[in-house]
């Protein structure tokens, strides 16, 4: 019973890029609903776990379960599939610059819904998401015309749009003002609360990880050196752990 | 083993393995005709007037360099005929590819360069869309289809050219220009013309998204691409034709 409400779990993961091994033995476990923030500095592997969560790299050795499916077991079609409900929020926002925010949002719509659903219902689905975001008005503006916060949103609306249940987030407040970064961390709150979905979050921007975090997992060295609450990590008298809130 | 190692050869080895991955997806159902259209035109319809400005300068200058040479012989009435052969069996089909080299590789290894490294290929990957097959196949495919339906027009527009050449110093009808130019040639020059086209329209599209999906390296990586995209592509032209030329020699077509 217990096992089905951890949404991923995460076993002695391993990657290496050449001879620097990046993740060692990392573990880690998402319940349904919670909010849970992987922190480490720079360089420390924090993107290349969540790439690997989503299957955007291959990890070298361990075992991914996404609602108790094994990545590594599925083929390239039921990873397509399972990707309907894993969200992922790129540091860059990653928009087609070539499409419409209209165009970008409708885009992950047609490996999903058949023709029939995409005319009925695509309209309505955009609109939705980007009343979420507050951006409805720039339906049919290019990446180029919004501002670093408006793309970050419209990428969001974009994650948003096949109502995923678990959001892994790259940095999203990474390169943005504290205001805008501050409302961007109360977005993911928002979102949270309406969709019940479970996010990952990566970052290192103490002020989100604060907002939105209900767990910090403190990623030192490669491995999963503590999971704890924000107020007890911030409490924590261990160098490698304080380090990160002076 | 160290010239087997060496980066020739794995690049070689990777636009092979990429080639083999093409196949591989083409097969596979749910194709994306809707992107396929619009590279068309893209790849078609953009690259038309640039094809057509040079096909007609081609046929207008190749005429007039070659009256001297056939006056000097007396065999000036010959040269509708020996302008039609150079242009339909080499000329027109390989400067037209070489034009798609330069405009259609290095526009396709920029695009998709500039996808990867802004992580916009990750990013339709993580939305489910296999990006290989909404980004690859489709501009591989149009490149393979357009560059020989550019090449045809070529044809047309520098014979074209080839008739005001041959009016500017000398008096021939419309009809017996067309006539002479056609009744020179026969199947055996157009068609394996028009089937090393596809060739190297795949070869140019092949080329081009490999080395703009590989893309590394930010911005610098995608002038690289770019830059490679084209060098590449028109080696391989160059390569191809050689290689269709030996064929049809021992076919006996020539």
């Amino acid at each position: 019973m217990e096992q089905k409400d951890h949404i991923i779990e995460v076993s002695k993961l391993n990657k290496s890029f050449g001879s620097n091994q990046v993740l060692k033995d990392f573990s880690m476990k998402l319940v349904r609903g919670e909010n849970l923030v992987i922190l480490g500095k720079s360089g420390s592997g924090k993107s290349v776990l969540i790439k690997c969560i989503i299957k955007l790299l291959e990890p070298d050795f361990g075992e991914i379960k996404i609602l108790d499916q094994d990545i590594s077991e599925l083929d390239e079609d039921e990873m397509d599939l399972l990707r309907k409900d894993v969200g992922f929020l790129f540091q860059s926002n990653a928009l087609y610059d070539s499409m419409t925010v209209r165009e970008n949002l409708e885009f992950p719509l047609r490996r999903h819904w058949t023709l029939e659903e995409r005319e009925n219902k695509a309209e309505e689905a955009v609109m939705e998401a980007l009343e979420d975001v507050g951006l409805s008005h720039t339906v049919n503006m290019m990446p180029a015309e919004l501002s670093g916060g408006m793309r970050k949103r419209i990428a969001l609306a974009r994650t948003l749009i096949l109502k995923p249940q678990v959001i892994l987030y790259d940095e999203p407040t990474t390169g943005l003002d504290p205001i805008t970064g501050r409302e961007i961390s109360e977005l993911m709150i928002s979102i949270q609360e309406k969709y019940k979905a479970s996010s990952v979050i990566i970052s290192h921007d103490m002020n989100c990880i604060k907002m939105t975090s209900n767990r910090v997992i403190a990623l030192i060295e490669g491995r999963n050196y503590r999971t704890d609450t924000y107020e007890n990590l911030m409490k924590s008298t261990d160098p490698k752990v304080s380090e990160f809130f002076r | 083993m160290d010239v087997i190692n060496s980066p020739f050869f794995k690049e070689v080895g990777e636009i092979a393995r990429f080639t083999g991955r093409f196949f591989k997806q083409i097969v596979k159902p749910k194709q994306e005709y809707e992107e396929f259209i619009n590279q068309c035109f893209w790849i078609g319809y953009k690259t038309f007037t640039l094809v057509s400005i040079t096909a007609f300068i081609m046929g207008l200058v190749l005429t007039i360099q070659s009256r001297p040479t056939l006056v000097e012989f007396g065999a000036a009435s010959l040269l509708p005929s020996m302008v039609s052969v150079s242009l339909v069996r080499e000329i027109s089909p390989v400067i037209t590819a070489l034009i798609c080299a330069g405009k259609i590789g290095s526009g396709i290894g920029a695009e998709l360069g500039s996808m990867r490294v802004t992580e916009q290929i990750d990013a339709m990957e993580v939305s489910g869309t296999n990006p290989f097959k909404y980004l690859v196949v489709t501009r591989v495919m149009a490149s393979t289809l357009m560059v020989p339906i550019l090449s045809i027009l070529a044809i047309a527009i520098s014979l074209y050219g080839g008739f005001l050449g041959v009016n500017l110093k000398g008096s021939v009808s419309w009809s017996l220009y067309w006539f002479q130019a056609f009744d020179a040639l026969t199947f055996g020059d157009f068609i394996p013309s028009l089937i090393k086209t596809f060739f190297f329209g795949f070869a140019i599209g092949i080329v081009g998204c490999y080395k703009g999906y590989n893309s590394q390296k930010g911005t610098e990586g995608v002038g690289r691409s770019a830059t490679t995209a084209v060098i590449v592509a028109s080696l391989m032209v160059f390569i191809l034709d050689l290689i269709a030329v030996q064929i049809t020699d021992l076919l006996g077509l020539t």
